[in-house]
């Protein structure tokens, strides 16, 4: 009886260090894995020395302030030299051999699992209530951590509402020279601002002359255009880039971002491309100086729009 | 006392070592793509550090005087200006910065067809759904890290960048315009320059170097999967083992990158800013297009309709859907894929072997769909020089994307699906695997 449990237990002992052996990766017993093979180590030693000049030539070029391509040119010797000696060193010098390792499942055993979510339970088991606590306090901590982002920027308020435009306001260059009636011959534009804000970005405005039965005004916007002047928010209703090309023969604005084309003469409607707002249009008057100048802002917050209702 | 003594009696580094080093590898033209991209972040850190020592994130204004003579003079802003110098009057300072635009375009795009490859071979099923997602995210913070990069110079292409994504932040549903606020610190052009330095010379690279170091992590805890084959089972993983073969392999492909990227750097000029001219906000370069990775977005807002939706009297933005939609779908489904194939298959068990295409027809399909229409997309950018080159209106090109981009998706998927059924039933070998036999076989 006694002999039985013996060799049952011999059996068991190996069977163990059998599948422990399996675990081990595969080892081979000879170390020689070098490989004779004279042309790829001259090849090596060739590639590493041209390297080492590469780099000696990057200096070179560095301190007498060649131009950029001598310097990179030693650069790139330096680092292909190298890339050159180690991939003929691996694919010929090494020798190719493949050892198998075995895979051990990710997914464990269910006494395995149990045993380590005992032993991290085991310290707070009884202590849930306060477990939960500790949740509390620092989910609240995470959210009051997040307040401060607040700071990032102000409340965005009425600012995309509104521009530097408002009655009396004249119409400048970006230079800030006024622009008298006159200024623009027939087919002509440029881009304006309003008087003391040429750096706000928002109110640049595309100023057009038409010839005046070119001008299809809108109901309520006849008021809008002055002497064949119609001025436009420059900046696009699609994603706001300025609606910079003007094309004469056939009025009409086209986005160079995204392709947006809007007719100036029909109220900057959209007629082709993805905007699907008109542009806003700027009402002109004339100032007591024969210069133009606006007659109010923007109906419209200028480029791209949000979710807001559409008013 | 040799320096290897020396470490080995302070850190008892053999016996990990020794087993460490018969690690197996296994050895797939494909497994390099990953590689690829972790050696470009190499190239990236190491050449940002010295751009970061000479760069200055400020709006603020200044009268360039430089080495650039046309510009000499200009009022530009201090970021523009100290770019240019970093340019013309720092030595080396050219070759660094192209080499790091050069090295970003590559690391998106060796990211971007190392995960076609994980998606192709079904090498994200369970158990590696995690490092599916890691390497999910790895992509959209290599895309911020790419867009935060070249929006710093405030030079004109980029400046208009960066008005485009102030006017998607506020097609944001409901907070758009407190998040475009938040973002920019006011209304646009607000800080942004300022901004986005930290968060592209800190925040995403050091979020990226740690997922990462997570992604090789489990990488390997989980070992690699590999296509089966002799003794490449469920069970076993072959391949060559760490010490020499692999690591003289991987080292050489470090360098073979590094070689690349700096005669890239070298002698193919990139974002050649001070052709662009500072940022006006009144101008705009014409044509404007971002770097590769983002034109599938520029694309989108270029030819999708102008359809105006509104529901319950509330109107949806004109941007909303091609940049703000499009991306957060694209992401999302790339996000929910595993789980989704897991629904639709039934297939819950742990997979080790990676799949060929053909034992995957119909993701394999749907991911080449996918790959079309992103293709697609990104073609949109090119539809002013189509234009040109075909002499017709560019809106007649848009509208025939319009149509191409729902098409061609269903069309290829379709044909994929019918060209993987047949290769599986016939047997016949595909780029990813070619038995020795198949060589034997070409001369009758």
């Amino acid at each position: 009886m006694t002999r039985l449990r013996a060799a049952l237990r011999g059996i068991a002992v190996l069977a163990a260090l059998r599948s422990l052996a399996r675990l081990l990766p595969e080892r081979r017993r000879d170390d020689d894995r070098e490989v004779t093979d004279p042309a790829a180590e001259r090849l090596v030693a060739v590639a590493l020395l041209t390297s080492a000049g590469g780099s000696v030539a990057f200096v070179v070029a560095y301190v007498l302030d060649a131009d950029p391509q001598l310097l990179g040119a030693g650069l790139v010797v330096a680092l292909g030299g190298i890339a050159l000696a180690l991939a003929t060193w691996a694919l010929r010098l090494v020798r190719h051999e493949d050892v198998l390792e075995p895979r051990e499942p990710m997914t464990p055993p269910p006494e395995e699992h149990a045993e380590a979510v005992q032993a991290l339970a085991a310290p707070v088991g009884r202590r849930g209530f306060l477990v939960r606590l500790l949740g509390l306090a620092l989910g609240t901590l995470g959210l009051a951590a997040v307040v401060p982002a607040a700071s990032l920027g102000p409340a965005p308020g009425d600012a995309r509402r509104r521009t530097g435009w408002r009655e009396g306001a004249r119409v400048v260059t970006p230079d800030g020279a006024p622009v008298a009636v006159d200024a623009l011959p027939v087919g002509g534009s440029i881009t304006v601002f309003p008087e003391g804000a040429t750096d706000e970005v928002d109110a640049q405005v595309v100023l057009i002359r038409l010839a005046a039965e070119d001008l299809r005004q809108q109901p309520g916007q006849e008021d809008g255009t002055v002497g064949g002047y119609v001025a436009y928010s420059q900046l696009c209703t699609h994603a706001g880039c300025p609606v910079g090309l003007y094309e004469q023969a056939s009025s009409r604005l086209l986005c160079p971002c995204h392709q947006s084309v809007f007719d100036v003469r029909d109220g900057a409607k959209p007629v082709g491309g993805p905007a699907i707002r008109a542009l806003p249009q700027l009402p002109l008057a004339i100032g007591d100086d024969g210069m133009l100048v606006a007659r109010g802002d923007l109906p419209a917050p200028p480029g791209a729009a949000t979710w807001r209702i559409l008013t | 006392m040799k320096p290897a003594e020396w470490v080995d009696r302070r850190l008892r580094l053999a016996r990990p070592l020794n087993h460490a080093i018969r690690k197996a590898f296994p050895t797939h033209w494909s497994f390099m793509l990953g590689e690829i991209a972790v050696y470009a972040f190499v190239v990236l850190v190491a050449t940002g550090i010295y751009l970061a020592l000479f760069f200055e994130a400020s709006l603020g204004e200044t009268i360039y005087s430089g080495s650039y003579e046309p510009l000499n003079g200009l009022e530009v802003s201090r970021a523009y200006a100290s770019t240019l110098e970093l340019s013309f009057d720092v030595r080396a300072g050219l070759l660094v910065r192209q080499t790091h635009h050069w090295a970003a375009l590559v690391f998106i795009g060796a990211i971007v067809v190392h995960l076609l490859r994980v998606f192709l071979t079904g090498a994200f099923r369970r158990p590696r759904e995690i490092n599916w997602m890691i390497g999910v995210t790895l992509l959209a913070l290599a895309l911020l890290a790419g867009f935060t990069g070249y929006s710093l110079p405030d030079d004109l292409l980029s400046g208009t960048g960066l008005r485009i994504a102030w006017s998607a932040a506020l097609g944001v549903p409901l907070v758009g315009e407190d998040l475009a606020f938040l973002v920019f610190g006011g209304e646009y052009p607000g800080d942004i320059v300022s901004r986005l330095y930290p968060v592209h010379i800190l925040v995403l690279p050091a979020l990226l170097a740690g997922l990462i170091t997570a992604h090789l992590a489990i990488l390997i805890r989980q070992k690699h999967t590999q296509l089966p084959g002799r003794s490449r089972t469920e069970h076993d993983v072959v391949g060559e083992p760490l010490w020499a073969g692999y690591a003289l392999k991987s080292l050489a492909l470090l360098f073979a990158v590094a070689t690349v990227l700096v005669a890239l750097g070298t002698f193919v000029q990139i974002n050649p800013i001070w052709l662009y001219g500072p940022y006006e906000a009144f101008a705009v370069t014409s044509p404007a297009q971002p770097d590769w990775y983002l034109m599938w977005v520029e694309g989108a807002l270029r030819i999708y309709p102008p359809w105006e939706i509104s529901l319950l009297g509330v109107t949806v933005p004109a941007q909303f859907v091609p940049a703000v939609l499009l991306p957060g779908l694209t992401f999302g489904a790339l996000y929910a894929w595993p789980f989704v194939e897991r629904r639709v298959t039934g297939d819950r068990d742990e997979h080790e072997l990676a799949q060929r295409p053909r034992e995957r027809p119909g993701p394999a399909a749907v991911g080449l769909a996918a790959l079309t229409f992103y293709a697609l997309l990104t073609l949109g950018v090119a539809n002013t020089f189509i234009a040109r080159l075909l002499n017709v209106a560019v809106l007649d090109v848009t509208a025939a994307l319009r149509v191409l981009v729902l098409v061609l998706p269903l069309l290829v998927g379709v044909i994929a699906y019918r060209v993987l059924r047949g290769l599986a039933a016939t047997g016949a070998s595909g780029p990813l695997h070619l038995p020795a036999r198949a060589l034997l076989r070409r001369r009758p």
